[in-house]
């Protein structure tokens, strides 16, 4: 494997709290040294990063990829490509595939075809339940035995809390954390928006904040009362944000993500019923957004994920309450954060740094997520003040389903290297 | 063209809903509606204004009064319409919106009057379609010539609308006339109630500019005319009332609570009734009823919209008078 030198760059590493000019040697797929005046051996490849942050590579840990069941959509390749065009070296897939990923073989198939598309890793995360029924768990010993690295019955909430304190409980045997969907279904049934002034002027049915804190709240009081560990997905509200607070402060293992679409955007996008708008949990209300900024700054909130979520534009270009919920956002996950984080003062690019890739690492107790020497040579390259024009049909994903198609985001990763190879280069493409 | 042509605010290519509408364009409408009321009455019941304009009804829920009041509007225009029902259509066969658009888009349609369950369906197609689009009922969004006609009637009956109060009782959640009547009056300086209990209200209500009535009694001591919406018989199923008897009891107009008011109040309802839920009978029936004068003017109303979305202008009279422009 040719040596890479990354040189001249603005090196950001959480994991050890530095920032500042430094290069970055990778051989044999590990981080080989890092410092000022690194010299390569003859034939190494030489990647100049002046004007540039070199970073571990970022880590998503909330990803839908499709495959099996909806290739059309995604696949694990095309994923895993879209994946590292935005910066990522790796991501946590969900189960809700078809058939779900919820036994030993379904794990094994995700992390062969992830290992046969070669881009950004991918790790499975399996089911709680069997079919995300609900109704008894999964195997969780051979999930992890086969590679996953969590477990999650996302896309729907894990429902009777008889069922997620088992399961909290049964987790702490692997050390893996449970996923949750927030959302009280009574709540939320038939909900199309978040429920507000909005709402109420375009005629759509309503879910409200409380659906998704009912569930938190739950959620933390049996990570509480199991000594769980429970990792809350996707969160939207004020209200989620000072539960999830005040659960640290008792110290609670609890911990959560934030998607870039619920730091960037309101319920006032659905006006004209765009449906690259609909998404559960739904856009909400200016404070929420707020919310969560403050949430990421603080730590209460510890990760932004993306819930990379492809859909089909046939399916999307549908009456507002029958089309599906969700949006892609892999290749803008960085691009949003930067600009409606860090360009806004909220967080430093060290701190997003940490958001995006260190602490997600930890959380979910992966590889990467540091420079140290030795560690997996997982890097990213990328340029934090560049302004670029989303396109939609440039995308590596499959689908187009973004509410940020035309918009110019701050920020674009240049070269993506996993395993020490480089497996996205934005001068060639 | 008439000289008085330039005055008359276009509506655009679609009337989707009154929230997006002046008062000027409001205004229009409903002084186009006035002649055409005419047309009804006599004994030839038409005019050649849509002379070759041909029209589709496109109702995906059902629909008898709408449907029967739009295709009157458009055969006593003149216009060539057809009638396409869910039932026994494409969409049966899982055809999508976008699609059946597409498809009568290509058969060179003038205009397309469209009913649908799902809130935004009419901007959807009016969005993906060169033909105008004219909503007549979208989910819980807007119905607009409903509100209009309700408005027109109100007009006939109180003469000036500015400073009115009108009270809309009942499920406000899951209305679109009740939106509709929002926009519509508020525009046009009236005073808007609503009434209703307090789980068939929407959130944040009251940011649309109108008042919450927490009791019938109050509504009716308030207003000088109350809109009684339909009680849909499934919302007791859902949960949000316990039953269509103490619906009656708590919230429904009867005589005995408008004989307490303190001035006679005259009663609207967008049909169809349930007797003895939200309406009793004797009211319904009863002299300050207005309910079949307001079908009447449904048919007016949904002209002038016919009308004035051709590109028709403001030699309303002359077209009453069965004169091309």
């Amino acid at each position: 494997m040719t040596p890479i030198l990354i040189r001249g760059g603005r090196v950001i590493d959480p994991s050890r709290g530095t920032d500042g000019p430094a290069d970055v040697l990778l051989e044999d797929g590990r981080i080989s040294a890092v410092g000022r005046g690194v010299v390569a051996d003859e034939g190494a490849t030489i990647i100049e990063a002046a004007g540039k942050v070199v970073a571990p590579g970022l880590i998503d840990l909330h990803v839908h990829l499709r495959e099996p069941g909806q290739e059309d959509l995604e696949t694990v390749s095309t994923g895993a490509m879209a994946a590292a065009a935005g910066g990522f070296t790796a991501v946590c897939a969900m189960p809700n595939t078809d058939p779900v990923t919820d036994n030993q073989a379904a794990v094994g198939f995700i992390v062969s075809q992830a290992q046969r598309a070669g881009k950004a890793r991918v790790y499975p995360i399996g089911a709680v339940t069997l079919g995300q029924r609900g109704e008894q768990l999964a195997e969780f010993g051979e999930l992890v035995g086969a590679g996953a690295v969590a477990v999650s019955d996302d896309g729907k909430p894990v429902a009777t809390s008889h069922m997620m304190r088992t399961a909290l409980e049964y987790a702490r045997t692997f050390g893996i954390p449970v996923a949750d969907h927030c959302e009280d279904m009574s709540l939320a049934q038939g909900g199309a928006m978040h429920e507000g002034l909005v709402s109420t002027r375009l005629g759509l049915k309503g879910i409200p904040a409380a659906a998704e804190e009912i569930m938190v709240a739950r959620d933390i009081i049996l990570a509480e009362l199991t000594g769980g560990h429970v990792h809350l997905c996707h969160m939207s509200t004020r209200g989620s944000v000072e539960l999830i607070r005040r659960g640290k402060e008792r110290g609670i293992r609890v911990t959560a993500e934030a998607t870039p679409h619920h730091f960037s955007l309101t319920h006032e996008r659905c006006e004209h019923y765009d449906t690259n708008a609909k998404m559960n949990p739904p856009l909400r209300e200016a404070a929420d957004v707020e919310a969560i900024r403050r949430g990421l700054k603080d730590g209460t909130i510890d990760v932004v994920a993306s819930d990379h979520a492809p859909h089909h534009y046939d399916a999307k270009e549908r009456e507002f309450d029958l089309a599906p919920n969700g949006i892609i956002g892999l290749e803008t996950a960085l691009g949003v954060a930067i600009r409606d984080l860090v360009e806004t003062g909220v967080l430093s690019l060290p701190e997003l740094v940490e958001r995006m890739s260190t602490r997600a690492a930890r959380i979910f107790n992966l590889p990467g997520g540091t420079l140290a020497v030795g560690a997996p040579a997982d890097v990213v390259v990328f340029d934090p003040t560049e302004r670029w024009v989303v396109r939609p049909d440039a995308f590596y994903s499959k689908s187009r389903n973004t509410p940020y198609g035309g918009a110019t985001l701050v920020g674009r990763a240049h070269q993506t290297i996993v395993r020490g190879r480089v497996v996205f280069d934005l001068s060639t493409v | 063209m008439t000289a008085d042509a330039t005055a008359v605010p276009a509506l655009g290519k679609d009337l989707i809903g009154l929230e997006t509408l002046s008062a000027a364009q409001i205004r229009v409408i409903l002084d186009t509606a006035e002649p055409f009321k005419e047309v009804s009455e006599r004994a030839i019941k038409k005019v050649p204004a849509l002379r070759g304009k041909t029209i589709v009804n496109l109702f995906f829920e059902a629909s008898t009064r709408t449907r029967i009041s739009f295709e009157f509007a458009e055969k006593r225009l003149s216009a060539d319409t057809v009638n396409v029902a869910t039932q026994g259509s494409s969409v049966s066969k899982g055809e999508t919106l976008v699609d059946t658009a597409r498809n009568l888009e290509a058969m060179r349609i003038d205009m397309v009057v469209i009913r649908h369950g799902a809130s935004g369906a009419a901007k959807f197609l009016g969005d993906r379609i060169e033909s105008n689009v004219i909503n007549a009922g979208d989910g819980k969004h807007e119905h607009p010539t409903q509100a209009l006609l309700d408005i027109l009637t109100l007009r006939d009956r109180f003469g000036e609308l500015a400073g009115l109060k009108v009270a809309i009782c009942g499920d406000i959640l899951h209305s679109r006339v009740a939106r509709s009547n929002i926009w519509c009056l508020t525009k046009l300086g009236v005073e808007v109630g609503v009434c209703g209990p307090p789980s068939l209200l929407p959130r944040e209500v009251e940011a649309l500019g109108v008042t919450v009535l927490p009791r019938i009694e109050d509504a009716i001591a308030w207003a000088d005319a109350l809109n009684v919406l339909r009680l849909q018989l499934e919302r007791m199923q859902a949960g949000f009332i316990p039953s269509l008897r103490e619906y009656n009891r708590v919230f429904g107009v009867t005589r005995e609570r408008l004989e307490r008011a303190p001035k006679d109040l005259v009663i609207l309802h967008p049909g169809p009734m349930n007797r003895g839920v939200e309406i009793d009978s004797d009211v319904a029936d009863g002299p300050f009823s207005v309910i079949l004068p307001q079908v009447t003017n449904g048919v007016a109303v949904r002209m002038a919209v016919l009308y004035l979305l051709a590109g028709g202008t403001g030699a309303v009279a002359a077209a009453a008078r069965g004169e091309t422009s």
